[in-house]
């Protein structure tokens, strides 16, 4: 493998020029980030990472619906970000209807309604999904690549423009309802215990994912279809039901990541998705686009380096590294950390 | 005569399947060279190697005295070996016309300012290229099919098409892939005269073919390759007769 | 005469020629018309179309990316930046705040066609390592080139203006012009004609003459071998490439003409505003541009251009003036209920409507997409295309559902 790794990267004159700068380029900023942290202090760090954690759990989530319709349909799901969007707003909405108004409820009481929450937003964007998937991809499954691509990016626009209609371009509040507390680790370093139930939340809905996945008989059809999906279908499976459920379950944890994404940050916006959606399908081709684990491991390497050049370098440039990342996986291993599962065509 | 294609030691392995086992050989100059096998024996991806569509894990692929291992297809096609497909591919949507002038891009010379204005060098090309292409399809017996989509053609006409197409790229050496594929008994004496036509202009042909009539009648030296392996090489009545040949595609009698 | 009266003949029922003429005619007579039925106060609606002219030209260059060599870039608006900022850099005072202490005020032809060129080379830059990807990779990738650009050249302080942005750009001058009655002046030649926003039908004659003559270009190279190896690409890789065709720099051309047309219009853009501002060069841009060419037909060149002024039409004029319209409709339908702001929920149809803007986007593209993808003036290997899918549609009877 590392012979493999070694030819595809010095394949041509330009290509090992690039890859020596980009070499240099890494080395340096791991440098100079190894530098910073240590100038901040231990408790900062643990900080930072907790933050990058959680974020990282809620890109893993979104990465995951990404990856699975990858696998399955080859398909760049555009419209995925703004599923996890969707989340939001439809929590935000239900949330009065389950007396979760903020500051008046708290502790025990929350378990229920917040699971009640979880619940129906994740159907709701289940089944936007599978209708997305219906109306906009399905006929179009044996068209030019071209064509279900330009779908997409139409579904995302026009996601993004109803709950633009629905609740407007502004950023909206969303309710705290997280412990405000830090957890100590020991030795005067604490991480935020918000950021701990947040991984929590995350953990347990992706263990989930992969005893489904690996242990039920539709996940066992999914995998198989993704392989291959003539074979699959000789083998009896219903392939149109099979898609149709990794499209469900992809947006059920996405719709569960926007929840768990706006209890963190407490503010979401109609056009969130957009540029969320482009961290997590990053996430998803750096741990290897079609690789369930490679999502999960993508997802938390994402949001720490996210995190870490949000706290010890600048905002502005965290977008452009992570834009710059995906560019660099895609052109130089696109089949990112793991592999890809699914053979190139 | 001289070699014009020298094959030496060629392997391909794709993971643990070998799908070309060490195989060497040399092609004739003006010759027609045949490559047969039992199916599945690797004669395609033979081809794929040597017109650059895979990398050989091993061996080389001499054509003239340029070293060819390796290179990307459009440069074998520089080079000057041109090829035709096991399943034809045709540019469905465009004019049997379009398919041969395309043949003649990698040997034209308008550059981008040529086109971008239509220079005299430009519009000369294209008058030239136009008539030359003409030619070839008159030589396959297509010229009324001129403005017809690839598409429309019936399935003898195609075959004949991609071999004109492969004809406009003016090479020395011409792979044809199973080219009689499909054909009934007069398309295919057809075929072998059109054969003859092309090594008339200095053409080597190099073919893969499973009709061993056509094989036997038109080239003048075979390998045959069994499970990836050479196992005989030589004029048509000495390949005939070898009983490894016999066997691999009888089966070993019990 | 002959030759005229055949090319009549033979272009009578050819929809493109058909598109064309009429694209030619509406053109001339565009700002006659509107300021007659406008009774003078035209000035407004000509600018609009000059203005909608800078996204013809954007979407007759992507649809050479995305219709000719079948490229999906969705980063199309980052060489409009780059065009827009080079030229604000080498036309303005800018560089006399910047390190280099010494401003350039190169002139107005030379410094578009730097800006052009400078496009040109980041596309051949960014392609020359993507552009032997996978389809859907690639789009990717030009989309995440898209986002960084216009973040680059708003975090580089003060090389770019940072976040406002360089003002006072050199406004286009031309070596002479002619003014009459239009503008209400005497007939006459003016020499070092400056483009200002007074002279709107300036502008708008300028944007023709420049669109007629990027439209003839373009023509010209569909019809060589260079539009001819482009459709083979398309149409299949393989064969192309086994046919001596570097499928590699072929495309790689394709990429690169399409982000100088984008980096040209950037630089027009940017003069004529007069500023330029990273704001404005966002993935709506480039999701615009390919909604017209998509929109239009993808891979005709007058179907770009259609796709482009209908959909600018809807984006620019149509929507900013439906909020109002819309509102007063439904007072005078008795709906003025409709019209009454909830701060806390319905915030009145007008503004519903103005922010409908990407419900409209995603309708077009989805709708075009299922119902009618060979867009509305469709190219002629499309109709081919589509032709054949419907006969082999009746012909054989679905298989494996979907």
């Amino acid at each position: 493998m590392v012979q493999r790794l070694r030819n595809s990267l010095t394949s041509t004159p330009t290509a090992s020029a690039i890859n020596a700068v980009g070499v240099v380029l890494v080395v340096a900023a791991l440098v100079a980030a190894a530098i910073r942290i240590y100038q901040g202090g231990a408790g900062y760090f643990f900080q930072t990472i907790g933050f990058g954690l959680a974020q990282g759990a809620i890109f893993a989530l979104v990465a995951l619906g990404y990856t699975m319709v990858y696998g399955i349909i080859e398909l760049i799901n555009f419209a995925h970000g703004d599923v996890f969007t969707l989340g939001a707003f439809i929590s935000l909405s239900l949330m009065p209807l389950l007396g979760l108004n903020e500051g008046q409820i708290s502790g025990a009481a929350l378990i229920i309604p917040l699971l009640v929450l979880f619940v129906v937003t994740m159907l709701v964007c289940a089944l936007v999904n599978i209708g997305i998937e219906r109306i906009a991809y399905r006929p179009l499954r044996h068209a030019p690549r071209l064509a279900p691509l330009i779908t997409a990016i139409g579904m995302s626009a026009l996601l993004e423009g109803v709950m633009n209609v629905w609740r407007g371009p502004s950023q909206l509040h969303y309710p705290d309802f997280l412990p405000e507390y830090q957890i100590p680790l020991g030795g005067g370093v604490t991480i935020a215990a918000k950021a701990a139930t947040v991984i929590v939340i995350a953990v347990v809905l992706m263990v989930v994912l992969t005893l489904f996945v690996n242990r039920s008989k539709l996940g066992k059809a999914m995998r198989a279809t993704a392989q291959d999906r003539d074979a699959a279908q000789l083998m009896g499976i219903d392939i149109n039901r099979t898609i149709a459920a990794t499209f469900f379950i992809g947006a059920a944890l996405a719709g569960a990541g926007g929840i768990i994404y706006g209890l963190y940050y407490n503010s979401v916006s109609a056009f969130d998705g957009f540029t969320y959606g482009l961290y997590a399908f990053t996430a998803a081709v750096f741990g290897g686009i079609g690789n369930i684990p490679g999502a999960a491991i993508g997802g938390i390497l994402i949001g720490i380096i996210y995190s870490i050049s949000d706290g010890y370098f600048s905002v502005s440039w965290t977008q452009i590294l992570v834009f710059a990342i995906l560019i660099f996986v895609l052109v130089f291993r696109p089949t990112g950390l793991l592999g890809m599962r699914v053979p190139e065509k | 005569m001289a070699a014009i294609l020298r094959v030496n030691g060629l392997t391909k392995r794709f993971g643990g399947l070998v799908a070309v086992d060490n195989v060497s050989f040399d092609v004739e100059a003006g010759e027609v060279f045949a490559l047969i096998g039992p199916n599945g024996a690797g004669k395609t991806t033979l081809f794929n190697c040597i017109t650059g569509f895979f990398k050989p894990t091993l061996g080389h692929v001499v054509f003239g005295d340029k070293d060819l291992t390796g290179s990307p297809p459009h440069r074998t096609a520089k080079a000057g070996i041109a090829r035709t497909f096991q399943n034809i591919r045709l540019f469905d949507y465009m004019s049997a016309l379009d398919n041969v002038r395309l043949g003649h891009h990698c040997r034209m010379h308008a550059m981008l300012w040529d086109s971008l204005f239509k220079t005299p060098l430009e519009r000369n090309e294209e008058r030239e290229i136009t008539e030359h292409s003409m030619e070839l399809l008159a030589l396959v017996g297509l010229e009324h099919q001129a403005d017809n989509y690839a598409r429309n053609l019936a399935y003898g006409q195609q075959r004949r098409l991609e071999i004109a197409r492969a004809l406009a790229t003016s090479p020395k050496l011409l792979l044809l892939d199973e080219p009689a594929a499909g054909f009934n008994p007069q398309e295919k004496v057809e075929l072998m005269d059109l054969v003859q036509t092309i090594l008339r202009r200095g053409i080597t042909v190099f073919l893969i073919e499973h009709d061993m009539r056509v094989v036997m009648q038109v080239s003048q030296r075979i390998v045959v390759l069994d499970h990836g392996e050479k196992i005989a090489e030589g004029p048509p009545v000495e390949v005939r007769n070898n009983q490894r040949v016999i066997e691999a595609y009888l089966g070993k009698s019990a | 005469m002959k030759r005229v009266r055949a090319l009549l003949r033979d272009n009578a029922r050819n929809a493109n020629a058909i598109a064309y003429t009429l694209m030619i005619l509406g053109a001339l007579l565009y700002p006659a018309v509107v300021q007659f039925a406008t009774a003078g106060n035209g000035d407004y609606l000509v600018g609009l179309a000059a203005d909608g002219g800078i996204y013809i030209l954007m979407a007759i260059g992507l649809n050479v990316v995305v219709g000719f060599a079948g490229l999906l870039d969705l980063g199309y608006a980052a060489f409009f930046a780059i065009g827009s900022y080079t030229y604000a850099l080498v036309a303005s005072n800018h560089l006399g705040v910047t390190p280099l202490g010494h401003s350039l005020h190169v002139p107005f032809w030379i410094a578009l066609f730097i800006g052009m060129f400078t496009a040109a080379g980041a596309g051949a830059l960014l392609g020359a390592p993507t552009l032997r990807l996978r389809g859907d990779y690639l789009a990717i990738v030009t989309l995440g080139f898209g986002e960084i650009v216009p973040r680059l050249f708003k975090n580089a302080g003060i090389w770019t203006g940072g976040v406002p942005g360089i003002f006072a750009l050199d406004v286009p001058t031309l070596p002479g012009w002619i003014t009459g009655p239009w503008v209400n002046q005497p007939f006459g030649w003016v020499p070092d004609f400056r483009f200002t926003t007074d002279n709107l039908t300036a502008y708008y004659v300028l944007m023709i003459v420049l669109i007629a003559v990027v439209v003839v270009l373009v023509h010209n190279i569909y019809n060589s071998r260079l539009g001819r190896a482009w459709m083979a690409v398309r149409e299949d890789e393989t064969a192309a490439a086994a046919t001596g065709v570097n499928t590699v720099s072929i495309k790689l051309l394709a990429f690169s003409i399409g982000a100088a047309t984008s980096g040209f219009a950037g630089a027009f853009y940017g003069a004529k505003l007069s500023y330029v501002s990273s704001e404005n060069f966002g993935f709506v841009v480039s999701v615009t541009v390919l909604a017209m060419v998509v929109l239009g037909g993808m891979g005709n060149i007058p179907g770009a251009m259609l796709g482009g002024g209908v959909l600018y039409f809807i984006l620019f004029w149509f929507l900013p003036n439906a909020p109002a319209q819309v509102e007063s409709l439904a007072s005078a339908a008795g709906l003025g209920v409709l019209n009454q702001v909830n701060p806390n929920g319905w915030p009145g149809i007008a503004e519903e409507v103005s922010r409908s803007k990407y419900v409209i986007f995603g309708l077009i593209l989805v709708g075009i997409m299922l119902l009618r993808p060979q867009g509305l003036l469709p190219s002629q290997v499309r109709k081919q295309e589509l032709r054949h899918e419907e006969h082999e549609a009746i012909a054989a009877p679905r298989q494996l559902q979907g």
